[in-house]
């Protein structure tokens, strides 16, 4: 489970992706350290989610390759999965179940038994503060304790690497708040972490950001660079001028 | 050794097994799916619809009015087709009751019947039956036929039997419709259950996200098609078994052959259908989209494998597509195998022809299945 032992956590070299005619990520050359908290920021359809699920093994590159913990995506996947943690914007929780079902669920399926699984559920529930809803079934939960149980069944099998797909959207800012804390507990312990977002409080949350637009990077670096990179005021104002630039490029 | 029982128990296999079983348990429309359709197919089938017509509305004129006259009314009466309601004077009123539909069937006795019989000469009395609905007026008709043929009475305009022809209804002496719809059930449930529910069940995890959260899991494909597929064959082998009890019980159908053979045979039946299924699922996005995919299949199942309506009666075109019909050859194995006493000896052609079905169709649709979670 050391692969790649301290190089970074994610390499992408010209990593390309097309669904026919169109070009959903060109050319992306990325590298993410080992415990960053990194964040995909770019408006609908910029390619972040299909960067992820390349990177998860969900789909397969076009051209291209990458490395995620050491392990190559193309060739490695089965070592790649036990490796990493992936969240979803579905959350794909399983409602008939209760809490405590679906993380045992998950835990088993990485081939968790016995006390060490329980020790497991029990500590992702404390941790998260689940225990008071261990026995309610998982669709009756409302947005945010969904949320934070589907973080719990992600990384339950303590992944090294975990990817967060606009973890937050439709949840409300307390709960959003606790998400990010959680979430950097968990880098804080060395988990790598690469969340998408269009939320721009959660981008300025990111130790280090990189912005697509149509499928290509359009900036790298810390928050602070990358709204000093495009001369606005906030990392807000960047987003809403890329937007209107890709409105005017294609109209 | 023991990293190979430890590699099994640490399978993903069986979480998805225990999973799914919860899942099944606590989902009300699956549940409902798979405990009340059963049921009320078997009452419908086995109670409501019938082919064999009993207790036609009759009204009677009766112009002999003598004893000879009143015993072919008794006679009639007696096949249990007919239920005499009223009498009545004149053809109008026969006509009225009739065209009013209070009665489906009239029967009319000339003045000169009870003379005509005691003179040794030809009697005739007139069946008058509504036959807008051809199969129930047929089987009313040939009941009422026997009747008066065993009273020395004939049913006019119909010429004398050239040949005597004996006929003994094997298998099914009764003539009971359940005998022969009630193990076809069977076949129809495992139908619904393998291609509907098994799709709708698999579709869900697409809909839900879940099958993509499942698919970043080192969970391998054997284990993940295995454990979506397991617990609805189970499921289907708990069905028949209730059925067959039911049938037996309720239904008195008799279980003559070997049940051992039957439910091995079934094994075929079930992977057909299965891979049906799961082909169903690879084919649509939604669980709407799902269960109308299933009717799609189900549909000629229902009508053109011979499960309610005799396949020989059909236009060559229709019976050749049951012939593409796993459920055609699976509905001969159970009643040949339930009524008939016939095993493998006989039945090995429908036997064959089922597991190339379930061969053919699983590689299939596993082919495919697989290109999806990739």
């Amino acid at each position: 489970m050391t692969a790649g032992g301290a190089g970074p956590a994610v390499v992408t070299r010209a990593l390309r992706k097309v669904f026919g005619e169109l070009v959903a990520v060109q050319s992306l050359d990325l590298s993410i350290a080992r415990g960053e908290v990194f964040g995909l920021l770019g408006p609908n359809g910029s390619g972040k989610t299909t960067t992820i699920r390349m990177l998860c093994g969900l789909l397969v590159p076009t051209s291209g390759d990458a490395t995620v913990v050491g392990f190559d995506i193309r060739t490695q996947s089965e070592q790649l999965r036990r490796a990493i943690g992936y969240m979803s914007q579905r959350y794909g929780l399983y409602d008939e179940l209760t809490a405590y079902e679906n993380i045992r669920f998950y835990a088993s399926v990485y081939g968790l038994r016995g006390e060490e699984r329980e020790q497991r559920i029990r500590d992702q529930m404390d941790e998260l503060g689940l225990t008071p809803r261990r026995d309610q079934m998982a669709g009756t939960l409302s947005g945010g304790w969904k949320q934070r149980l589907a973080l719990a069944c992600a990384t339950a099998h303590r992944p090294q690497m975990l990817f967060l797909d606009e973890p937050t959207a439709g949840v409300d800012p307390a709960a959003r708040r606790r998400f990010w804390k959680h979430t950097y507990d968990l880098a804080k312990r060395g988990t790598t972490v690469l969340v998408t977002t269009h939320y721009m409080d959660e981008a300025t949350r990111c130790q280090r950001l990189a912005l697509l637009s149509r499928g290509h990077l359009i900036a790298l670096g810390t928050p602070d660079e990358v709204t000093r990179h495009f001369g606005e005021k906030s990392l807000e104002d960047v987003f809403i001028e890329l937007q209107r630039r890709d409105e005017q490029e294609n109209p | 050794m023991s990293t190979l029982r430890d590699r099994i128990g640490r399978s993903a296999l069986w979480p998805m097994l225990q999973k799914e079983f919860l899942q099944m348990r606590r989902d009300r429309l699956t549940l409902a799916m798979m405990v009340v359709l059963p049921a009320v197919q078997l009452l419908l089938f086995g109670y409501a619809i019938r082919t064999d017509v009993r207790h036609l509305p009759t009204v009677v004129w009766d112009e002999s009015r003598t004893q000879e006259s009143r015993a072919l009314i008794e006679a009639i009466r007696n096949t249990g087709n007919f239920d005499i309601t009223a009498n009545v004077t004149g053809r109008e009123a026969v006509e009225d009751w009739l065209k009013r539909g209070d009665a489906s069937a009239a029967l009319i006795i000339p003045p000169q019947y009870a003379t005509d019989l005691k003179r040794g000469r030809t009697a005739t009395a007139q069946l008058i039956v509504d036959a807008a609905d051809p199969l129930s007026s047929q089987s009313a008709l040939s009941g009422a036929a026997l009747a008066a043929a065993s009273h020395g009475a004939e049913i006019l305009h119909a010429p004398p039997p050239p040949l005597d022809l004996r006929v003994r209804p094997w298998y099914n002496p009764a003539l009971r419709s359940e005998t022969y719809i009630v193990p076809g059930l069977i076949g129809i449930l495992l139908s619904i259950t393998m291609i509907l529910i098994t799709s709708m069940a698999i579709v869900r995890e697409r809909e839900r996200g879940t099958l993509e959260q499942l698919i970043v899991t080192p969970i391998g494909k054997p284990s993940l098609m295995l454990g979506k597929i397991l617990p609805f064959v189970l499921v289907g082998y708990t069905q028949m078994t209730v059925i067959l009890a039911l049938a037996w019980l309720v239904f008195h159908v008799p279980l003559r052959g070997s049940l051992f053979q039957l439910y091995l045979i079934t094994c075929g039946f079930i992977v057909a259908n299965l891979a049906i299924g799961l082909l169903v699922s690879t084919l649509v996005r939604t669980q709407a989209q799902a269960m109308q995919a299933s009717f799609f299949f189900l549909m000629p199942n229902f009508l053109l494998s011979g499960f309610m309506f005799p396949r020989a009666a059909m236009p060559l075109p229709a019976q050749w597509i049951g012939l593409l019909l796993p459920l055609t050859y699976y509905l001969e194995v159970l009643r040949g195998i339930l009524l008939k006493d016939v095993g493998l000896g006989v039945l090995w052609r429908q036997t064959l022809v089922l597991v190339a079905f379930a061969t053919l169709l699983i590689a299939l649709s596993v082919r495919r299945f697989s290109k999806t979670i990739e």
